[in-house]
């Protein structure tokens, strides 16, 4: 009880300060400094459409390769706890019941529709809202709904890796690339940036930003083959 | 606009932190994390929102020239698609450790958890 009462408190009083922030938020009427420069210099110096996408593969490229490592190490973690002490070669203990017409035709429609949609979302990531990580999560949808089907499925470790790794070392090579050909590091201007609003455009944002695409996916897939897994115990 | 989504925000930050401090579930825990998680995301995108402008995104309707005059804040979105990620990243991390937890007591109830307790 006194503890219910501690927390009430707490949280009376992060609302009190919330509240103060609110009551002393004035919404800007111009842009500030920095969006202001990405405003104006996006379409000549990136060439991409969607301004969000030039900050996130070009401008602040080298925070986009860190967050893409803290991911990576999400999976591997997600990956390394969960295997830790499996039984190797335990069948499944018990039978599941069958998904259900529904699920598994919907599955069997679906699914490539979503892959579809997924890469869709990632290619065209420098001129619609959307891009790597969006697309990555769409893919990784289409496994999950696999799992859904068929919880005991199991996909190949080996070849999601593959997958990851791969193209993660094209994507940091891909930014090497940019210091021996253009102005620095992930510079995209090592491919002409032709015409704003194209689909060949901006550079190499829709080389990299495919390529984060699948590394994110890959990610999430492997996160959740091997949350699924411990289905085996 | 943007003083309803920010205070839904806090709100949903205020609620996640009540859920995680008075649930003893792990996995109740856990999902009172994303709700706050989602609040923080939300105050973030609407603190870039300016009153009657459009997305960051040059086609017809937002010519190149008047950008400046005419996109919202492109900054926090950029700041939220990263945080959303991780924030993917952070949850499916609590739940490979809870799943870790139960199959080392069985129970998934924090208070019978009481190595680090003092």
């Amino acid at each position: 009880m006194i503890k219910r009462i501690a927390v009430v408190l707490l949280l009376l009083g992060l609302g009190a300060v919330f509240a103060g922030l609110l009551a002393g938020y004035a919404p800007d009427q111009e842009l500030n400094l920095s969006a202001r420069y990405y405003a104006e210099h996006t379409a000549q110096d990136i060439g991409a459409a969607n301004i969000v996408t030039a900050i996130i593969v070009t401008y602040r490229g080298l925070d986009t390769l860190g967050e893409v490592t803290v991911l990576f190490l999400t999976a591997a973690i997600v990956g390394l706890v969960l295997s830790h002490g499996r039984r190797k070669g335990s069948g499944p203990q018990r039978e599941l019941p069958p998904s259900g017409e529904l699920l598994s035709t919907g599955t069997r429609l679906l699914v490539p529709l979503i892959l579809l949609f997924g890469v869709y979302v990632f290619v065209n990531g420098h001129l619609t809202p959307g891009g790597g990580f969006q697309g990555g999560a769409v893919l990784a949808s289409a496994i999950l709904l696999l799992l859904l089907t068929n919880p005991l499925l199991r996909f190949g470790h080996g070849l999601i890796a593959a997958i990851e790794s791969t193209a993660g070392l094209v994507f940091v090579g891909i930014g090497v690339l940019g210091v021996l050909f253009a102005g620095g590091f992930l510079d995209n201007r090592i491919l002409p940036i032709g015409d704003l609003g194209a689909l060949f455009s901006a550079g190499a944002i829709p080389v990299i930003y495919s390529f984060i695409g699948l590394k994110v996916g890959a990610e999430f897939s492997s996160m959740l083959v091997n949350l699924s897994e411990t289905e085996d115990l | 606009m943007a003083y309803i989504a920010i205070a839904t925000g806090f709100v949903l930050i205020l609620i996640g932190l009540y859920g995680a401090l008075t649930n003893h579930n792990i996995l109740r825990m856990i999902v009172a994390f994303s709700v706050a998680n989602t609040g923080v995301n939300l105050v973030m995108v609407a603190v870039g929102y300016l009153h009657g402008r459009t997305a960051p995104i040059l086609n017809e309707s937002v010519p190149v020239a008047e950008a400046a005059a005419r996109i919202i804040d492109p900054v926090p979105q950029a700041l939220v698609l990263t945080a959303i990620v991780i924030g993917v990243g952070v949850t499916a991390l609590m739940l490979a450790y809870a799943y870790k937890l139960f199959e080392t007591k069985g129970t998934l109830d924090i208070s019978k958890y009481t190595e680090l307790k003092w």
